[in-house]
């Protein structure tokens, strides 16, 4: 017998997760002398009241679904990817070496050799983290982590030596060929007559992390290798037993989240700033976590998961210009509390209600 | 004495070894207690994190180093009991809890730091009592004569901040705690096999609560010693990964507490070379550039995990949380 109906699995845990988060932050915005209810009010205007804030919340947005995928991925086969962070870095250094090889003449052309750029770097930096867990049999957490520091030493050395551009004094590559413009929403809207916002960095490549989405789900429920994976995550043993190679589904898993995550720097590198620059993840790697954890590593919820912390972010960002009193930081502090209520204190949600629901079964019995 | 110029340098990198190795020997001590009891802590920096911020803003307000560091303690600890709760009370992911606590720490101390003193997340400059000063140990300047030794006795062993003392003589105490003591030797026996600690009558989750605690202690002097002794104000992320070196350290030294002591000092020296000689010119073939120096904790450790000098392993019932069999 289930303990628990499904939607209350699925639905009920996750959104009292989520209020429990929001009331703690609630208390700290309190502390600070600010009202709760407000800030709450200016988040919500400023990510989403305006085709500008939407744009901005889609466009984090899309590096969340990127890095909520790579991680989930990685969850379904009880891997815990926390390089993120540092594959999407190393993914940079492969869109900026595709888009800077050849004069490309339109992005057409040009987006499927800096996919490929990305994935196949994104892709590289987590096959060795991969290799030691399958192999050696180093913890995959610790590995990536220390990936994570030495992908941001690579990318100094890289941006102060070999692809520093002669031209500035800053630390970033030279600029790529116009040809390898992104359109954004606001050029794509236009023909058909849809002002938006000329501002906002949203790019096509919302739609490719939509791709992404749907195609991570039908590797995992509807192929043979989605289901190899599943089967390892839930039990190693009994996968083996099954004859699934446990080194085999360990460095395909985390080859394909590296190369999601990889995906991040299409919309950040090349769709946004044209241009390699240090220190463009920006924590997304890590918001990734959250985001598949809200998601419950499905991608229709890391999708919606991703579009909350876009929001959270975007309006994060607005709160620092109307609340003095509150920092922008403020968006860390609602992620943490999410990350913590969602991820490592869900039992305290769900045995209690687990309780609930059996009692009030054997009530509905007995009557 | 005259020295030469070499010599000088020398000790000038050894002192600075000594004052950055102080961080990493109370943050991986912090590990190796909360490790050897089965529970990962990845939430070192965290806590270290907001232990600065606290002890930097108790010690501007209260004027008082020592009661300021007791308030970064106070805010380590309350780290301490969450990672607890999370993954000894509520059995959750002790990874995930500490990867929030990380994020925790990083965002309160900016919102914080930037509602109570209006400076983009820094605390005010410390002077006088509100930080810690130099200590000259006895004889230092009679003895600066003395041959080879006198020099670095007076230039490297004293004239440092009470913390530093106290991180070094905390590894041996660390030593005899774990491997000399009963408290140790259960506190070892519940991260290998709580089950069979557990069987014997003695309770697994108030030796991993004890653990946890004197992690968040340890930790919270860590970062007491960052904001008001290495530096003198608290500065937004200034913890800069040291909880991760620390984490390195100890992986590095697997798990024992005079190996950490060797592999700090070892990460010390990297980040004092990398402080003091930013790119090494290698007899003019080539340079060593400074990024190298600075990501070789983490490939050492990368490199030492991967069992191909020497095998790490982790206590055995490491990041399970313990159920009891009914």
């Amino acid at each position: 017998m289930e303990r628990m109906p499904r939607w209350a699995d699925v639905f009920l845990v996750p959104f009292i997760n989520l209020l429990l988060a929001f009331f703690v932050s609630g208390l700290v915005v309190l502390a600070v002398g600010e009202d709760p209810l407000k800030a709450v009010w200016i988040m919500l205007k400023g990510s989403l009241g305006s085709t500008a804030g939407l744009g901005y919340t889609l466009y984090y947005a899309t590096n969340y679904i990127f890095t909520g995928l790579a991680v989930a991925v990685a969850f379904h086969a009880r891997l815990f990817n926390i390089g993120g962070e540092g594959q999407a870095t190393i993914a940079g250094v492969g869109v900026a070496l595709a888009l800077l090889a050849v004069n490309w003449p339109h992005w057409m052309l040009a987006l499927p050799f800096a996919i490929i750029g990305a994935g196949a770097f994104g892709a590289f930096w987590a096959s060795i983290p991969a290799y030691l867990q399958a192999k050696r049999g180093s913890h995959i957490v610790i590995t990536t982590i220390m990936f994570n520091f030495i992908a941001a030493a690579v990318m100094g050395y890289l941006l102060n030596g070999p692809l520093k551009s002669p031209k500035t004094q800053n630390a970033e590559s030279l600029p790529f060929p116009p040809g390898t413009h992104l359109p954004t929403a606001h050029e794509l809207l236009a023909p058909l007559g849809i002002e938006f916002s000329k501002s906002a960095p949203l790019n096509v490549s919302f739609l490719l992390a939509l791709l992404c989405a749907v195609l991570v789900f039908l590797l995992l429920w509807r192929t043979r290798l989605g289901y190899a994976i599943r089967a390892f995550g839930q039990s190693e043993s009994a996968a083996r037993y099954a004859g699934i190679s446990s080194v085999k589904i360990i460095m395909i898993t985390m080859l394909i989240s590296g190369a999601l995550a990889g995906m991040l720097a299409i919309n950040v590198v090349m769709g946004e700033q044209g241009r390699l620059i240090k220190e463009f993840v920006e924590g997304a790697g890590f918001v990734g976590i959250a985001v598949a954890l809200m998601g419950r590593s499905h991608p229709f919820g890391i999708v919606l998961a991703a579009i909350l912390f876009g929001m959270l972010t975007q309006g994060g960002f607005e709160l620092l210009w109307e609340m003095p009193n509150l920092s922008k930081e403020m968006v860390l502090v609602i992620q943490a509390l999410i990350i913590l209520f969602t991820g490592a204190l869900d039992n305290m949600v769900r045995a209690p209600l687990e309780r609930l629901f059996l009692y009030l079964n054997r009530k509905k019995r007995a009557a | 004495m005259e020295h030469s110029q070499e010599f000088i340098l020398f000790l000038v990198t050894l002192n600075q070894m000594i004052t950055v190795s102080v961080v990493l020997i109370f943050a991986g001590l912090a590990g190796l207690f909360s490790e050897r009891s089965g529970i990962f802590d990845i939430g070192l920096e965290g806590k270290m994190l907001i232990s600065a911020f606290f002890a930097a803003a108790v010690s501007y307000e209260t004027g008082n180093v020592w009661i300021g560091m007791l308030g970064g303690i106070a805010a380590s600890m309350v780290f301490a009991v969450i990672h607890g709760v999370t993954s000894i009370t509520f059995r959750g992911n002790q990874l995930i809890s500490g990867v929030a606590l990380n994020f925790l720490a990083s965002g309160l101390t900016v919102v914080l730091g930037n509602a109570w003193y209006q400076k983009g997340g820094q605390t005010p400059a410390l002077s006088g009592a509100a930080r810690f000063h130099p200590i000259e140990l006895p004889f230092a300047d009679a003895l600066r004569d003395v041959p080879l030794l006198g020099p670095i006795y007076a230039d490297v062993i004293s004239g440092h901040k009470p913390l530093v003392y106290v991180a070094f003589a905390l590894v041996p105490l660390t030593w005899w705690i774990l491997f000399r003591t009963r408290f140790g030797l259960r506190l070892r026996a519940v991260g290998e096999n709580p089950a069979s600690v557990d069987t014997a009558g003695i309770s697994v989750i108030r030796l991993r609560f004890a653990a946890v605690l004197i992690a968040g202690v340890l930790c919270g002097m860590a970062g007491a010693y960052l904001s008001t002794s290495q530096g003198a104000a608290f500065g937004r992320e200034m913890t800069a990964g040291r909880g991760y070196i620390a984490l390195a350290a100890l992986i590095f030294a697997k798990w024992r507490p005079w190996y950490l002591l060797m592999a700090t000092l070892l990460f010390g020296l990297l980040e004092a070379i990398s402080n003091l000689f930013p790119n090494i010119d290698v007899f003019g073939l080539f340079t060593i550039p400074v990024q190298f120096t600075q990501a070789l904790p983490y490939i050492l450790t990368v490199v030492i995990l991967a069992g191909f000098v020497g095998k790490a392993v982790p206590p055995r019932a490491g990041g399970e949380p313990y159920v009891k069999e009914r």
